[in-house]
């Protein structure tokens, strides 16, 4: 009988490589996504550096004037330059997608938690409870949360606008991270250490909630898209950042609406930058969850 | 071929010169990974003979599942691939064949039968469906055919009521019913080889007898082929003409399994039939087991693999891998010293003590128990949630009044098959169920209701180790954060290099590294996450440790490690042990006293001794009878009979005695009454009217 021992491997040998770059190739559109994310980052962060002209500043002189070599992407209907709303726009944009959505998922994630540990009763009122959040459309409940608490601005931030759009995101993490909790809570190093007589708050932070971390980082990310479509809206309405900050969703409305056929820039231009930014949170959001779940990884 | 032949039962041999049916010929798999190539499988092969079952025995990972899959070409793709080597089937290699040609060999030629019969049916599709499928598609029958067979087939494979059953989903069968189920999908096309892989391993003791013995029946009658693949030695021993043992991807030994089993060749095989209790021995003082774990196959190490585990390693055994050889008559094995070990056997090499020691006698303080348990009650609503009809509730009577003593010092074995309450009698004891009724005195406080500091007093001395070491760490802090933990929460420990410091002492007490205390448990094997939880219930400084399982999801060789360990630590530290195991080997090298359960009740209580040398109630007897011993010449004597039927449902137990519906003595008076549980002889229990 044949027992030869090594066998020539016939074939190449994937190289182990580093994560970043791995993510890069395996996940081309996320990395896309990524970049989109990364350079409003920037211009968000060095908007007065970036931006060629001041946002605010009124220029009678260059009313409505086409993009130009001057000014890239034309001016308003006040001579502001759109290149510069935009950009420091991303600053708003960012600012409260990125907080509104650590503020939602994160609220979420918590209840999520305790009501799958508890399980039950509190378990039963939790969940009738994110229903009935749920059964509203995530612009209505935002647009009725502003409504009722109107404007509260800290540090240029409105504060209200803000819980405005985490609270419609609230039920859906919830929802996702309940779930999780759930299979984890059935784990038997749970019962051990429920044997070992740790306290609720012990066995929720350090034995559950370290193990729901990937679905919360995924939403977060997904959730950051939602909320800069959600602020945009609400500034669209009027309910959101209110003149002269820069906002995206701003710049679409007010006068933008009754120029748009002598000025179609100032209305083509901010509504490519909310899309391309809703477009890259969710290509990112998306490739991040496949490559965090190792049963989708190829 | 005509379709009406294939259907005439046992069917003569295909025109083939070979006398053979299948050979296995030097065959090679490779796993691709992105951390290396896995070889998974290194230079396999065996040969099957129409009509015999030939077993492949190995532990996890050594390759016995992923070459069988070869065979069926239905490795993963597109990690793993055959690359090198040749399968024939029937005189074809089967390696050569197109996918087509292929799909008409699988299931019609060879079939296969797969561990798991709870995920292994669709769960969307009838029975009759799923068995009808196979003859729709490889023997073209109508409907009304491979419905008339379907029936056929259900009846052969003992399945009361298959007409109606025919119409039923998969989740109206319990698991041995749906082994039978996959094994009436297997035999439909009149297959000519069946490949196994572990097809009793998720089945109860009892249910496992019946199904090994359904599958043995049914091949030598039909004459199939049967290629079986398991890590029982009990089950090799009673069902298999010829074994092939494997270790890390290559063959250790081959022969026939009268042979092997008598005469071991290899020192693998020799280590792997002593480390397993049994049942027909007297206790040793300790397992004698193979020290080490198997090696990595992303980067084995040149010469025999299992070198580094052999206490009759030499030189030779480094150099180069020895090859598989004819040491005696049709006994292949690839040792370099398998000739020295036919001539004098495994102890003259050194692989075994020549005469192993007695145990020792515990000394038990029989005046006080630690742990008294009275009338336990645990039961279980389901249909739970918010229901505004209460009369809709059922229970689960998953513990029904037990009564028992565990004294100090002593291990107390807790066996019964799956369902009969004895995890949640362990559950119960940990306060991790609430008990419905009874009490239960620890160091004599009642402890049945305790809460705040009393349960936070009763839970440092009662600890826990679980059966799966793969869930029951938690994989986001490392090995020391988990021992360290229980020690910073009651502050046994004044400061964290105090801790650190306890920390590496227990995992030199466990027989782990220090430096293991910065791994993560993913980076550890099985057996060691188990010492892992090991070491987590002894930094509490119990004094009393229920063991829920904690071997049955570990290799035999690692299992053996684990015992001897409990062992140890049960002498040095004075522990108590309530052992709750299915595997009644384990349970009787472990336990000073065992408790059988059956259905939530206590059906006997006796001394280790006493309960397997002569067992008073039926359901005892039966168990004892369903378990193979690993030993072919005893098995050949043995008389078993197989205990028919399958546990009742808890949620409608039967009145009366729980087992009188399948039980050999049963009369009419054991439908009126609870047997109560009485003192038959001293210090043995049974609940059981007619002994």
């Amino acid at each position: 009988m044949n027992n030869s021992s090594t066998i020539a491997i016939p074939y190449r040998v994937p190289k182990r490589r580093h994560p970043v770059l791995l993510f890069v190739t395996q996940q081309p559109l996320g990395a896309a996504g990524l970049i989109v994310i990364v350079l409003m980052g920037v211009c968000a962060a060095f908007a007065q550096w970036v931006a060629p002209y001041d946002p605010l500043t009124v220029d009678y002189a260059a009313q409505l004037a086409r993009p130009s070599a001057e000014h890239w992407l034309g001016t308003d209907s006040f001579g502001r330059d759109v290149a510069s709303r935009i950009i420091y726009g991303a600053r708003t944009a960012l600012a409260i997608g990125f907080i509104a959505s650590f503020a939602g998922c994160t609220a979420g994630a918590v209840v999520g938690v305790v009501s799958a540990y508890f399980g039950g009763k509190t378990d039963l009122i939790i969940q009738g409870f994110m229903d009935v959040l749920l059964s509203f459309p995530i612009i209505v409940l935002a647009i009725t949360v502003v409504a009722v608490l109107g404007n509260y601005v800290v540090l240029g931030i409105d504060v209200n606008l803000i819980i405005a759009i985490a609270i419609p995101m609230l039920p859906r993490v919830e929802r996702v991270v309940r779930a999780s909790a759930l299979a984890i809570r059935e784990m038997p190093y749970i019962d051990a250490a429920r044997a070992a007589g740790y306290s609720h708050a012990r066995i929720i932070f350090r034995h559950i909630v370290p193990n729901v971390v990937a679905p919360y980082l995924i939403l977060l990310t997904a959730f950051v898209a939602q909320a800069i479509l959600a602020e945009a809206s609400l500034s669209f309405l009027g309910l959101g950042v209110t003149e002269p900050t820069p906002s995206w969703g701003l710049m679409l409305s007010g006068a933008a609406a009754d120029f748009y056929q002598q000025a179609p820039w100032m209305i083509v231009f901010p509504g490519i930058a909310i899309s391309l930014g809703v477009f890259a949170f969710n290509l990112f959001g998306d490739s991040l969850r496949d490559w965090l779940d190792p049963k989708i990884k190829l | 071929m005509d379709q009406l032949t294939a259907l005439g039962g046992a069917q003569a041999p295909a025109a083939s010169h070979s006398p053979w049916l299948l050979e296995v010929e030097d065959l090679h798999v490779h796993f691709v990974t992105t951390r290396g190539v896995v070889r998974a499988v290194e230079g396999i092969s065996y040969k099957v003979k129409p009509g015999e079952t030939v077993a492949l025995v190995g532990e996890s990972g050594c390759g016995k599942s992923v070459s069988s899959l070869a065979i069926m070409r239905l490795l993963a793709k597109p990690a793993g691939r055959v690359v090198a080597g040749r399968i024939l089937f029937q005189g074809r290699n089967l390696l050569e064949l197109s996918e087509d040609e292929m799909r008409e060999i699988r299931g019609r030629d060879i079939a296969m039968i797969f561990q798991e019969p709870m995920t292994s049916l669709n769960p969307v599709l009838t029975i009759g469906f799923q068995i009808m499928e196979p003859l729709l598609i490889h023997l073209g029958m109508t409907e009304e055919q491979a419905r008339a067979r379907a029936m056929d087939l259900l009846k052969m494979v003992g399945m009361p009521d298959p007409e109606r059953r025919l119409d039923q989903y998969p989740h109206q069968f319990s698991g041995g019913m749906r082994q039978r189920v996959m094994i009436a999908i297997a035999l439909s096309c009149n297959p000519r080889l069946i490949i196994a892989d572990e097809p009793t391993t998720a089945l109860d003791v009892t249910i496992q007898a019946q199904i090994l013995k359904l599958m043995k029946d049914l091949s030598r009658d039909l004459g199939i082929a049967l290629v079986m693949i398991t890590h029982n030695l009990g089950i090799v021993a009673r069902y298999a003409d010829r074994v092939n043992v494997m270790y890390a991807a290559r063959l250790a030994e081959q022969g026939a399994a009268a042979a092997v089993f008598a005469k071991p060749l290899h020192p693998y095989t020799a280590g792997l039939l002593r480390s397993v209790p049994r049942l027909d021995q007297p206790r040793g003082a300790r397992l004698e087991t193979i020290e080490g774990l198997p090696p990595n196959l992303l980067d084995p190490q040149p010469g025999c693999r299992f070198a580094p585990r052999c206490p009759a390693q030499r030189d030779a055994c480094v150099a180069a891998p020895p090859p598989l050889a004819e040491v005696e008559p049709h006994r292949y094995s690839a040792c370099v010293r398998a000739k020295e070990m036919a001539r004098v056997g495994p102890t003259g090499l050194g692989l075994q003590s020549a005469n192993p020691q007695p145990p020792v006698p515990k000394r038990l303080d029989k005046a006080r128990p630690l742990m008294k348990v009275d009338d336990l009650k645990t039961y279980f609503e389901v249909g739970a949630g918010f229901q505004v009809f209460k009369n809709t509730r059922s229970e689960v009577r998953a513990v029904d009044g037990i009564s028992f003593e565990v004294f100090r010092g002593e291990t107390v074995g807790l066996v019964g098959e799956s369902g009969c309450g004895k995890t949640t009698v362990g559950r119960t004891l940990l306060r991790l169920e609430e008990a419905t009724g009874g009490e239960m005195v620890f160091e004599g406080a009642n402890v049945t209701r305790a809460g705040g500091q009393q349960l936070k007093d009763y839970r440092r001395k009662i600890q826990v180790i679980f059966q799966d070491p793969y869930s029951s760490l938690n994989p986001r802090m490392t090995v020391g954060e988990i021992i360290a933990e229980p020690m910073r929460v009651y502050r046994l420990v004044p400061d964290a290099k105090a801790a650190r410091d306890r920390v590496a002492e227990l995992l030199t007490q466990v027989g782990l590294f220090e430096y293991m205390a910065e791994r993560y448990p993913h980076e550890l094997s099985g057996g060691q996450r188990q010492r892992v939880g090991i070491a987590r219930a002894l930094a509490m400084e119990p004094s009393f440790i229920v063991c829920d399982e904690p071997v049955s999801a570990l290799d035999v060789s690692i299992q053996a490690q684990i015992i001897n360990l409990l062992e140890a630590l049960q002498e040095k530290y004075r522990l108590t042990f309530l052992f709750i195991a299915h595997d009644l080997a384990v349970v009787r090298h472990i336990s000073n006293r065992v408790i059988v359960m059956y259905l939530g009740r206590v059906m006997e209580i006796a001394d280790r001794d006493t309960l397997y040398a002569e067992p008073l109630h039926p359901y005892t007897r039966a168990l004892l009878d369903a378990v193979p011993i690993p030993d072919p010449a005893l098995e050949a004597k043995r008389e078993y009979r197989v205990l028919g039927g399958e546990v009742p449902s808890p949620l409608n137990p039967p009145r009366g005695c729980v087992f009188h519906t399948r039980c050999p003595l049963a009369g009419d008076e054991c439908k009126m009454a609870i047997p109560g549980l009485r003192e038959v002889r001293p210090r043995h229990f049974a609940a059981c009217i007619k002994i």
